[in-house]
């Protein structure tokens, strides 16, 4: 905070001086052209709906269309090597998420956090246990303790084999004493198609974030069970969280990023980060952050980089824990 | 309807956007390796200066009509702008050789009006109902339908039964480039990153229809006065043809209306399957089936008016459930998301004018697309008096581009060199190239469910009759595969025959 301040006074000050220009040349690249957005996920998907809107703010700003691509497949790998290995020169970004800081301890790829640039952080997500209305579980604990006594019976789903929402799922029921699979865990290409599967009948529970479900448990067609965080959700106060539910305190969030490729010259990254702090400050973006029941978070380029990291080390952890690593 | 509801949309500003998205709609989808959903992508930037309905309006009078105006490239270059116009190209293609360009481009284009307008009535009747079915589609389902999709492309492939699951095969084993979706594993790849995401329909269709075409252009010597011939057709005598079409296929038109919007309100099939199942169809219906695929207009129509009808049925589940039904919808919720509209059964009660609104664009829109349809075919048919020989390095040039403006990877350029020569290859061997397309559209969604399916079915082949629809289809299509394999022995046993005499 204080290198802030210290920052926008020899702003202040640049400009008095006349020196605008050295400070702002800095911070000013504009795209002249379409900017691709690559998405990793499905369309309908909490990363996508957080893309779509970040994006259409972005392309109010700069004036330029950024076009929203949905690179999907290879749990997550297709769309962050196409962010990662882009052309460093701005007209490629797109949403890293937390599965950079995952692949690659499940051994899917050799990508890491430390072949994107992060930007700014877009969104912290924390998971949630949803199931269909009407489902015989009408608590947490029921679910789990029907998943303790018939293992393997029960079905869940909301990404792929060892992404996030997987790790949600599996790392709650081993933090209950439970083997990691006692809920098989059936792989989807994002939050959007688990959702219909839930749907439809063909899976038991997701644990998808409780923002992506949200709109369907709204409308009484989902139910939630509870919210891996230590808090209430606001928007859905009635969904108790999983600290109040469990006897350990289990909690799991994902996350959100805008990032660019590795190699992003600082000033475009600066640049970017600077609209995406404007675009954060919007009243849209609020309403939006509101209609999907989370609150506007803001991280910038460095210290998203410090939270990555330390992520990538908790949740290596948790996937040794299970025994997906490789 | 209400008096607001009208005044909505037929307000100045609601009619300008419409009016000035159809033009748009037409020009991108003329061209070819320009989709729908691109140009409602590059439209989002110009939705922020609007109110919620001109925006809505905006995004659903360019699909309409880039739907429709997919036809134009396939009528007259044989380059479908769209995989669901690839069902009827040959037939559109055939008539346009023939001289009647004009005829199938106005068959397509009062088709594609009439079937976005049952479409629209279809969902303005009944979206919440058909929504709960659509929703009740697990993976299981979604598994037959698509395979029910691709029977259908054999079914109606105008070569031999052999020689279309050729073709078909041809087309999977395509769609099976790439990151393998249950487990991660990277397939035929080589080693090159942008395969990794599998080798996508617009560059292989470019190849395969267009490219393949120029290769043949190239081949046969036409002289320029058969090519002169093609477009004397009058507006005319094709407008006379096109209404006795019209009154002689009704009974397809109306049937392939409805079914289009059934199928594209289910979640992942949308326009494509639509268009072929509704051609497989009105050729099992039709009195002179072997006429499909040589230039029949009735297989123009039935595809026509079914692509247009599902782009209708596409927002049912979007607008009920906030689910998008395809990357069309999924841009539409966001722009709603934009303007603080949540869609969801609640926007029909707390919205009644902006569903009404909507409904009443797609209408209008649906009616304004047939003046602007008739102007587009009548200056685009002008390049049919462009001779072949100059057309073709043009066409080429155009494959190309458009294929790398799609993915800007050079990787593409590559896809349609190489897919344009196997097609080639096949039409010299008389096998049919749109299962192929059909089998790259669908591989992945086919595989990707039948995974899934078998995951959650821990192998247990007979959970995939297990649900109440997804036994239903699951038994259409074996039933259907039954019928095709005996149908291929009893042609490869005659063609035997044949060969021995």
């Amino acid at each position: 905070m204080k290198s802030k301040i210290l920052l926008s006074l020899t702003a202040v000050f640049a400009a008095t001086l006349f020196l605008t220009q050295a400070y702002a040349a800095d911070c000013n690249w504009k795209p002249t052209r379409a900017v691709t957005y690559v998405v990793p996920w499905g369309a309908g998907g909490g990363t996508d709906a957080n893309s779509r809107m970040l994006s259409s703010l972005l392309s109010k700003k700069f004036g330029v269309p950024f076009n929203v691509v949905n690179k999907t497949g290879g749990n997550g790998v297709t769309g962050h090597s196409a962010l990662a290995k882009a052309k460093p020169d701005g007209y490629t970004i797109g949403s890293a998420t937390v599965e950079i800081a995952t692949m690659h301890w499940v051994g899917l790829t050799d990508l890491s956090y430390k072949n994107i640039t992060p930007i700014a952080l877009v969104d912290i997500v924390p998971a949630g246990v949803t199931v269909k209305k009407g489902s015989q579980f009408k608590s947490l604990g029921e679910l789990l303790a029907y998943a303790k006594a018939n293992p393997g019976k029960l079905t869940g789903s909301g990404t792929s084999q060892g992404g996030i929402w997987h790790l949600a799922l599996a790392g709650m029921l081993q933090s209950e004493g439970m083997p990691a699979d006692a809920i098989r865990w059936i792989p989807s290409k994002g939050a959007g198609p688990a959702m219909k599967e839930i749907m439809a009948g063909g899976v038991d529970v997701v644990t998808v974030a409780l923002s992506e479900a949200k709109s369907l448990i709204e409308q009484g067609e989902l139910t939630g069970l509870a919210y891996m965080n230590p808090k209430r959700m606001s928007a859905l106060p009635d969904v108790p969280t999983t600290v109040e539910e469990l006897a350990n305190d289990w909690t799991l969030a994902a996350y959100i990023t805008v990032s660019g490729p590795e190699g992003l010259p600082e000033n475009i990254a600066c640049s970017y980060d600077a609209a995406a702090k404007e675009a954060f400050a919007t009243k849209e973006w609020a309403d939006f952050k509101a209609s999907r029941g989370s609150d506007v978070v803001y991280m910038g380029s460095k210290e998203l980089t410090e939270m990555i990291a330390k992520s990538d080390v908790d949740l290596g952890e948790t996937i040794k824990g299970i025994g997906l690593a490789k | 309807m209400s008096a607001d509801v009208f005044w909505a949309i037929f307000n100045l500003d609601n009619l300008t956007v419409i009016f000035v998205c159809t033009l748009y709609g037409t020009f991108v989808g003329a061209i070819p390796g320009l989709t729908a959903t691109m140009a409602v992508a590059l439209l989002v930037p110009f939705t922020f200066y609007m109110d919620p309905i001109p925006a809505i309006s905006a995004i659903v009078a360019t699909t309409t009509t880039a739907i429709f105006a997919g036809d134009i490239s396939g009528t007259l270059l044989r380059i479908p702008g769209t995989p669901a116009s690839a069902a009827y190209v040959d037939d559109a293609y055939s008539l346009s050789k023939r001289g009647q360009a004009k005829t199938s481009l106005f068959v397509s284009l009062t088709t594609a009006s009439i079937g976005g307008v049952v479409g629209v009535a279809i969902l303005m009747l009944m979206a919440p109902q058909l929504a709960r079915v659509a929703i009740s589609f697990s993976s299981y389902e979604s598994f037959w339908l698509a395979s029910l999709g691709l029977t259908c492309a054999v079914l109606t492939g105008q070569g031999t039964v052999p020689k279309s699951f050729a073709s078909l095969f041809i087309g999977l084993a395509i769609a099976s480039v790439g990151i393998d979706i249950a487990v991660g594993y990277p397939r035929f790849t080589y080693g090159v990153p942008d395969l990794l995401g599998g080798i996508s329909f617009i560059p292989a269709m470019i190849g395969i229809f267009a490219f393949s075409e120029v290769l043949r252009t190239v081949q046969s010597n036409l002289d320029s006065s058969t090519a002169s011939d093609l477009i004397k057709e009058k507006v005319s005598d094709a407008s006379s043809r096109m209404i006795k079409a019209l009154s002689r296929y009704r009974r397809t038109i109306a049937r392939s209306s409805v079914l289009g919007t059934l199928i594209g309100a289910l979640p992942g099939a949308g326009a494509d399957i639509a268009a072929w199942i509704a051609y497989a169809v009105a050729r099992r219906f039709s009195k002179e089936p072997d006429q499909f695929g040589k230039g029949n207009l009735e297989g123009v129509a039935a595809g026509g008016a079914a692509n247009n009808a599902a782009i209708a049925g596409a927002w049912t589940p979007a607008l009920v459930f906030g689910i998008p039904g395809d990357s069309v919808t999924a841009i539409a919720i966001g722009v709603l998301l934009l303007k603080g509209l949540t869609p969801g059964p609640r926007i029909f009660i707390d919205q009644p004018e902006l569903i009404n609104t909507l409904f009443g664009s797609f209408f209008l829109a649906n009616i304004i697309m047939l003046p602007m349809g008739f102007l587009a075919i009548t200056l685009s048919t002008y390049i049919l008096r462009i001779p072949r020989t100059i057309m073709a390095p043009i066409i080429l040039l155009f494959s190309l581009v458009g294929a790398y403006a799609i993915s800007s990877s050079v990787v593409a350029i590559w896809i349609v060199l190489a897919l344009g020569i196997v097609g080639y290859l096949m039409e010299q061997n008389e096998i049919p190239l749109a299962p192929a397309i059909l089998g790259i559209v669908l591989g992945r969604i086919i595989e990707d469910n039948f995974m899934v399916s078998m995951i959650k079915a821990q192998g247990n082949l007979l959970m995939f009759f297990e649900r109440q629809y997804s036994l239903v289809l699951g038994v259409i299509t074996l039933l259907l595969w039954c019928f095709l394999l005996t149908r291929m022995v009893v042609e490869i046993s005659s063609g035997r025959r044949q060969k021995k005499k």
